[in-house]
């Protein structure tokens, strides 16, 4: 029973909250520019197959990261046009953006590969140490962009936008700039994410693999209020559960679907405001 | 002139849009197809025959209309309210796994009882499933947008854990027993000789729920404050008309309409459980429900169109090689078309402009 404990599971939990940390982080940026982005699991999913092919084409898993972020960045462009410059629904276009990533890989999968439900087996990333590159990658952005956001100038001015764009516009704050900006920054993290689904974890792409990973970062997000620094800890809490679901099956009879639950179940308690209250950006998909 | 007077009488100006929608979704298709080095009139055409080339094609496609037709109106009714229901999907899960346990637990009931209340008691589920964001959102401000889409995932792991377990009938496929003859819909291959189709008497309901759902919205109290409230919150507040109450009530009837579709899938097309058997109904509602402008009988011939492109995808991947995943692709953009309703604008009226200059 003990040995479940120790360090293999912290080990665990950081290799499981990576990609949702990465997410969070990406997702909170495009909410502070006030877009609603219900849209992570599409981009991490298009990331998570485009990292594959780029991978298996020119057989550098270095170049499919490259690939992870291209396929998030231009989901998120497409999100960032219709939503933006369109002015559609941003839940809808969100909507949109997830079910043509699904719909996108598997064709994809079908015209590149030949195959359905699984890629070939590319060249994954090198092993830094207990973990892939891109672990490390997330721990250094939640620094980055912790200070990014409350120590600089274009922190504040993404601040400005969430909480109030017409009063940002007056000051002189290109506003529509910063929106497409940071839409397809929180895209491109996304499609990291999901490389280090597809060629940090594992070396294929697999039909569907982010299975709602996409919307437990979203979970993170809001459980962290719209923090870098609170996003961390949520996605760690997040990883934990599920790392511990993992190594206690067999060993506890509680049902792995109950502590899969938990992610979703801390966010709707922590938004009712029952325990801390969560606050979206004021002017969250105006 | 005269055609104008008729396209003003018909209101066929409103269809300008989702057709226009449809026509650029089936372009870029297209453009996809011929990509991949297909012929996209031929996949088309074989979509189209593999979705009505005989009876029970016909049949298969209708049936595979009957949850969008319902999920569409869920999703479409609380749009009314000014609600975003995503949680469509978690809502006929949760309905669908209460009419598996009412339709396999209780023994010995006539039809007459048990078939109603297996539907009756989706339809609670479903409701109860739906209610707890609508009153999260009326008591505590929260958007329903991310507790529907929390709650949907709580349904997955909550049928999966049920399906897998306790409701497990014996075997290697994750299923419920069968449905009880007395609580299972009447499929048409059991009096057509013809059809092996599993298009059942759900269809019957699904447009019942239409007429009760356009009747609700248009012809009574209930109906027109909900659609005050989604019209403006504020004025209707003003006017005496209690946000919150509606609110609760628009997301209870959506999740009802959901929970119909759940028990239409287990106890009608299925005639089982079968964990995974819905392939994203839920969100394919959204789709038809932007697509038929929140209006039923839009809804309804919505939910056929996209019936139509994943019944006949299969023929089409089978006939040309396209992948069905195409279909998938095709009702992702004929969505954003609808919703940036200015790109199809822009489209055809600059096309009205070239005519006009030569």
């Amino acid at each position: 029973m003990l040995d479940v404990f120790g360090i293999p599971l912290l080990l665990a939990t950081i290799r499981s909250a990576s990609p949702l940390i990465i997410t969070a982080i990406g997702g909170l940026f495009a909410e502070r520019a006030g877009i609603i982005n219900i849209a992570l699991e599409g981009k991490m999913l298009t990331g998570a197959f485009m990292a594959v092919v780029i991978a298996y084409f020119t057989g550098n898993p270095w170049l499919g990261v490259f690939g992870g972020i291209f396929g998030g960045a231009f989901l998120a462009l497409i999100h960032a046009v219709v939503s933006i410059k369109y002015k559609a629904n941003q839940v809808v276009s969100g909507t949109a953006i997830n079910i043509l990533a699904i719909g996108l890989t598997g064709f994809l999968l079908q015209v590149f590969f030949g195959v359905a439900g699984t890629s070939p087996s590319v060249n994954k990333l090198p092993s830094w140490g207990p973990f892939n590159p891109l672990v490390y990658f997330g721990l250094v952005l939640v620094v980055v962009a912790h200070f990014f956001i409350y120590y600089t100038p274009q922190g504040l001015r993404l601040r400005a936008v969430g909480e109030h764009p017409a009063a940002a516009e007056t000051v002189g704050i290109n506003v529509t700039r910063l929106k497409y900006f940071f839409v397809v920054l929180s895209g491109a993290l996304a499609g990291i994410a999901g490389a280090a689904l597809s060629i940090g974890d594992l070396s294929v792409f697999v039909n569907q693999m982010t299975a709602g990973r996409g919307f437990i970062a979203l979970a993170a997000m809001i459980f962290g209020k719209w923090t870098p620094v609170g996003a961390l800890f949520a996605a760690l809490l997040f990883g934990f559960a599920e790392a511990l679901q993992i190594r206690l099956q067999g060993i506890v009879p509680i049902p792995r679907e109950f502590v899969q639950m938990i992610p979703y179940v801390f966010t709707m308690i922590i938004l009712a405001g029952f325990v801390g209250k969560a606050t979206p950006p004021a002017a969250l998909g105006k | 002139m005269d055609i104008m007077k008729i396209i003003r009488a018909l209101r066929l100006k409103e269809l300008v849009l989702p057709l226009g929608a449809i026509f650029l979704g089936l372009l870029v298709g297209a453009i996809m197809i011929l990509w991949i080095g297909k012929n996209p009139l031929f996949a088309y055409a074989s979509l189209f025959y593999g979705a009505f080339g005989d009876l029970n094609s016909i049949a298969n496609t209708l049936a595979r209309a009957t949850p969008l037709i319902l999920t569409g109106l869920a999703v479409a009714f609380a749009f009314r309210c000014g609600l975003f229901n995503i949680g469509v999907e978690g809502q006929l899960l949760v309905g669908g796994l209460s009419a598996a346990y009412v339709g396999t637990v209780l023994n010995g009931l006539p039809l007459i009882v048990h078939l109603p209340l297996t539907i009756l008691s989706a339809m609670v589920a479903s409701a109860i499933w739906a209610a707890i964001p609508g009153i999260l959102k009326a008591k505590r401000g929260v958007h329903e947008v991310i507790n529907t889409i929390m709650m949907n995932f709580i349904a997955y792991a909550l049928v999966a854990f049920v399906i897998t377990g306790p409701l497990k009938a014996p075997g290697q496929i994750p299923k419920s027993a069968d449905i009880l003859e007395t609580a299972q819909l009447i499929r048409l291959s059991e009096f057509a000789q013809w059809s092996t189709s599993r298009l059942n008497t759900g269809i019957l309901i699904a447009l019942l729920a239409c007429i009760v759902i356009y009747y609700l919205l248009w012809k009574t109290t209930i109906g027109y404050e909900i659609r005050a409230v989604g019209l403006n919150p504020f004025a209707a507040e003003y006017g005496g008309i209690s946000v919150n109450r509606n609110i609760i009530l628009a997301m209870v009837i959506s999740g009802m309409i959901a929970g119909l579709a759940g028990a239409e899938r287990v106890i009608g097309f299925h005639g089982s459980f079968i964990l995974g058997f819905s392939p994203g109904y839920g969100f394919e509602g959204i789709a038809v429900a932007l697509l038929g402008k929140n209006h039923p009988v839009g809804v309804i011939l919505a939910a056929i169109l996209f019936g139509t492109l994943s019944s006949g995808g299969r023929w089409m991947a089978f006939n040309t090689g396209v992948p069905t995943e195409l279909v998938t692709v095709l009702q992702a953009v004929i969505i954003f078309f609808v919703a940036a309703e200015q790109i199809v604008a822009w489209f055809f009226r600059s096309k009205k402009k070239t005519r006009q200059v030569t």
